[in-house]
């Protein structure tokens, strides 16, 4: 059990944190024809889009209710009313979705009410399903944005479980923020390859994958869509991944009585197996040959790859799912976690993070931990560049947001495949660290020197001691 | 928000500096001159942004922001302002607000003690402390606490009022620039000064810009004192108040600036621009004309001809190679910013046609403003919805989209060349030597066999004929000028 340490600092320098709105806007963005609507100041969806769009490499439609200072001092919910009106007037979105931010939160606004009030109000919004989380930025991060916002949409959009609803051949998946749209497009194939139709809320494998579409779109390029939403009491079960997902998954069997699971990570030959064995439970088919091979390529993989992990020393500083993940699969290859930094402290699964302490903080404890542990691996989201390079340490680069790598949606890292090649990446960064050996290397071969005092006995004592 | 924030606000958009407030009448003055923005349809960034944008680039202090998380963590170390030395202006520090310091009033306490475990990790010669929404709302006082820092610690720690909802980056670039006028300028004395210290105010060194514009200076013997706010270190602004003439080069951005320092220190200023071959020639030629009626020799009026005959003949010269691959091509250039218009007549130099959204339909005053665009004194084009845009692109009414990051994928989506000539860019585009190196990406751009291969139907698509898209009612873009 690893013991959470919360620090007393009160500065947090080189944030590990990206905001809780942020992660319901990328929730927001695996909804079909769908348009996150930050409630704040305008300032905030600007920091918010300008990161996502380094990170995806893709136009992202964000957009803001502007409060500006009358409306701070009188209240922010005419410009919620008139910002829905405008982004309905001009972008037509099947789906707009509402986090809140810190500005409205600490004026205690009630903007739920405000909402249900504006649609009663306007009958040219009726056609938009719209949805509110509350996320202000100084709670949370973003598994707690991506959490809130999928329970949002599974509130207000899931029709509820109805002795009319038939059972169908249907798996729920509730991604965690952490999944990349490579990762999501493996479960669905793994998932289809049982012959179940997967559901998958948010859905960001079509959004933001990057891709060219055939006319310019000004809501998001794909996501599961509105129908889906609502009939999720057809599955047989629901597939959440990491901890944060476990309140979402709840709401879910709560409002739909489909059973759930929640799998804390899907990396690694294990989880793997969990997952593909559960699904073979439930289809009630053999498990389909070309997995059988995915996974013996993976042992195989593990095979050849554990050598270069063996005795490693790795800091991580992530999201606290993401960090479970990845201090799971590198202690399993014979790493050990020298550093472990979790971006917040709430997450149940940080207290089994093999490791002693995890540290609830920022990328100056990452580089100090690091530092002091002599680490031979920093692995965080592009921020970290800085430390790396002060330390002179390579870095992996994982979660979000990352900003200096191209085809970071295409990273996959869940299901065997997906273990077999975050296994190669790796190693392969490790093997750009080894060096060619030469006699300062040896030190340690270098016989201790013997001095003779006198006859039998040695300068260092006497055998006696010893 | 404070009373003292208010009058401060209001006297910014009260600015006898500004041609455009001048102009306007006595109520209309009296409203300011902030845009209403609409729910949305806002672009763009607060009066935080404004500042923090402002103020970065002084590369060893300590800029802390005192907020919730959002406002420094998700915009922390994204722009590429360069430092010939100090990295300190790089880290993202943050009171990172919680909910409980907001319940219990916690907030100036955090704030203290954040920067005290600054200051006992970094030892910078200053810090800059900015306030956010939230710390506004709640009635943080960043004043009273820099004040009792500044002593405590023996400091400056510089209180930076701009919260976000005050209004947009622009107005935030004036309150940096207050900022810097209450605390910061003026304070210290330099060690030496020269007939021909200047100041270039509204330069952030992106990209290294500065220093395609230094050497410039430096062979006409003008000493380069602090550039505002440019790779520059503390000791230099706080020093400024010793030079002889102010460049003024982002637009209005700092105009409060330039214009209170001629008010208390008299040194006069100009508007002038490093972007594109006759502004520059025209700024190197203003600074030596008002230097030297400051008192510096006169002879520096000829040297700076010389060398304007001589890298003007250069740049052209290294240009050349250009002129015969990039004729007749046709850019469109879709940016607010003055600077980035500056570069219109070398583009036409080089024989390409700029061109703009249809003016038939445009009133006289857009038309007037077009032609203003060429004289390089327009400020806006018209906006054109992406959609339209796309249409456009896609249609080929133009063969490259010169832009800012937000219409990035609007031009790469039409599978069209685009090139970014906005603050994120990763090319340094300022003096003689920028524009060389703007052609050189142009062409690089433009020449690249990848527009040919993905504006390529697959097989199967060009069986079933071209798959359309819709560019019903969009006006044509035409050249211009």
């Amino acid at each position: 059990m690893a013991t959470i340490i919360q620090r007393r600092k009160a500065a947090s320098l080189n944030p590990l944190k990206s905001s809780a709105p942020l992660g319901a806007a990328l929730a927001y963005l695996g909804i079909e024809k769908g348009i996150p609507l930050f409630h704040g100041a305008q300032g905030c969806t600007s920091f918010a889009l300008v990161l996502s769009v380094r990170h995806f490499k893709e136009a992202i439609p964000l957009q803001t209710t502007a409060m500006d200072e009358v409306a701070t001092v009188l209240g922010g919910a005419s410009n919620l009313e008139e910002a829905l009106l405008t982004l309905v007037r001009r972008m037509k979105p099947g789906f707009i979705g509402v986090a809140t931010t810190a500005l409205v939160e600490t004026r205690g606004e009630d903007s739920e009410g405000d909402l249900r009030l504006i649609m009663e109000r306007n009958p040219e919004l009726a056609e938009t399903k719209v949805v509110l989380a509350s996320t202000p930025d100084y709670a949370g991060a973003l598994e707690e944005g991506w959490a809130s916002a999928t329970t949002a949409i599974i509130n207000s959009l899931v029709e509820p479980w109805s002795p009319s609803i038939r059972a169908f051949q249907q798996i729920n998946v509730l991604p965690g923020v952490h999944q990349t749209p490579a990762d999501i497009e493996a479960l669905r194939e793994i998932i289809e390859s049982f012959g179940f139709y997967p559901v998958i809320l948010p859905d960001i494998s079509y959004s933001l994958d990057g891709h060219i579409a055939e006319s310019w779109v000004p809501t998001s390029l794909g996501g599961t869509s509105l129908s889906e939403i609502a009939n999720m009491a057809r599955a047989v079960h629901t597939i959440a991944i990491g901890e944060h997902m476990r309140a979402p998954a709840d709401t879910l069997t709560a409002v739909t009585g489909v059973p759930a699971t929640v799998f804390p990570t899907l990396t690694g030959l294990e989880p793997s197996d969990r997952l593909v064995s559960l699904l073979a439970r439930l289809s009630l088919r053999p498990v389909p040959g070309r997995l059988r091979r995915q996974r013996a390529q993976l042992v195989d993989a593990m095979l050849d790859g554990h050598f270069h992990f063996g005795g490693k020393r790795v800091a991580i500083a992530a999201d606290p799912d993401l960090l479970f993940s990845l201090a799971q699969f590198f202690s399993g290859m014979g790493a050990s976690i020298v550093t472990a930094i979790a971006s917040t402290g709430g997450n149940r699964s940080l207290q089994h993070i093999p490791v002693e302490t995890v540290v609830v903080g920022d990328l100056v404890d990452l580089e100090d931990g690091a530092a002091q542990a002599g680490a031979d691996l920093l692995v965080t989201h592009s921020h970290g560049r800085q430390a790396a390079a002060r330390l002179g340490v390579p870095l992996m680069r994982v979660g979000f947001p990352i900003f200096d790598r191209l085809g970071v949606s295409h990273e996959e890292t869940v299901g065997y495949r997906g273990t077999r090649s975050l296994i190669f990446r790796v190693a392969n960064q490790f093997l750009d660290e080894s060096h060619a050996c030469g006699p300062e290397d040896f030190e340690s071969a270098i016989p201790a020197p013997v001095i003779i005092t006198e006859e039998g006995r040695h300068a260092s004592g006497t055998f006696a001691t010893h | 928000m404070a009373e003292s924030l208010n009058a401060k606000i209001t006297a910014l958009f009260d600015e006898p500096g500004c041609n455009t407030n001048v102009a306007k009448g006595e109520k209309a003055r009296k409203k300011g001159c902030s845009k209403p923005l609409q729910p949305g349809a806002a672009a763009g960034g607060c009066a935080f942004d404004g500042a923090k944008i402002a103020l970065q680039p002084i590369t060893d202090v300590v800029h802390l922001v005192h907020g919730p998380l959002a406002c420094e963590g998700n915009g922390w170390d994204n722009r590429h302002a360069a430092s010939s030395g100090p990295t300190l202006y790089r880290i993202g520090a943050t009171t990172d607000i919680t909910e409980t310091d907001i319940i219990m009033g916690n907030g100036e306490k955090r704030l203290y003690r954040a920067m005290r475990e600054v200051v006992e990790r970094y030892a910078p010669p200053a810090i800059f402390v900015y306030s956010t929404c939230v710390t506004a709302l709640i009635g943080d006082d960043i004043n009273a606490v820099c004040r009792h820092a500044t002593e405590k610690f023996g400091i400056p720690c510089i209180p930076v009022n701009a919260p976000g909802f005050v209004g947009s980056k622009n107005l935030g670039n004036k309150l940096a620039g207050e900022a810097l006028l209450d605390h910061v300028i003026g304070t210290m004395e330099p060690e030496v000064t020269t007939p021909t210290d200047i100041n270039i105010l509204g330069d952030y060194n992106l990209s290294g810009e500065l220093w395609q514009v230094k050497p410039l200076l430096e062979q006409l013997g003008i000493r380069l004192n602090a550039c505002i706010t440019g790779d520059a270190r503390y000791r230099e602004v706080a020093t400024a108040h010793r030079a002889r003439v102010n460049m003024m080069v982002c637009s209005t951005a700092l105009i409060n600036v330039a214009r209170k320092m001629e008010e208390r220190w008299g040194i006069p200023y100009f508007e002038g621009s490093f972007y594109g071959i006759s502004d520059t020639s025209e700024a190197l030629r203003t600074l030596a004309r008002l230097l030297v009626a400051q008192g510096a020799d006169a002879g520096l009026i000829v040297r700076a001809e010389n060398l304007i005959e001589a890298e003007e003949k250069r740049a052209w010269s290294r240009l050349d190679a250009y002129r015969s691959r990039l004729a007749g091509k046709r850019v469109l250039l879709y940016t607010g910013g003055v600077k980035s218009w500056s570069i219109v007549s070398a583009l036409q130099e080089m024989g390409m046609v700029i061109v703009s959204t249809s003016v038939r339909k445009s009133t006289d005053n857009d038309k007037q403003k077009i032609k203003d665009l060429m004289g390089g004194d327009a400020h806006m084009v018209n906006s054109i919805p992406p959609r339209e845009m796309y249409a456009q692109l896609r249609r080929g009414d133009a063969d490259i989209l010169l832009s800012g990051g937000r219409t990035q994928f609007v031009a790469l989506k039409a599978r069209t060349p685009w090139l970014d000539i906005n603050q994120e860019r990763h090319h340094a585009f300022a003096g003689y030597d920028g524009m060389v190196t703007l052609v050189r990406q142009l062409d690089a751009s433009l020449s690249n066999p990848v527009w040919k291969d993905v504006r390529r139907l697959a097989p199967w698509e060009q069986e079933d004929g071209e798959t359309g898209f819709d560019d019903e009612g969009v006006p044509a873009l035409v050249p211009i000028g």
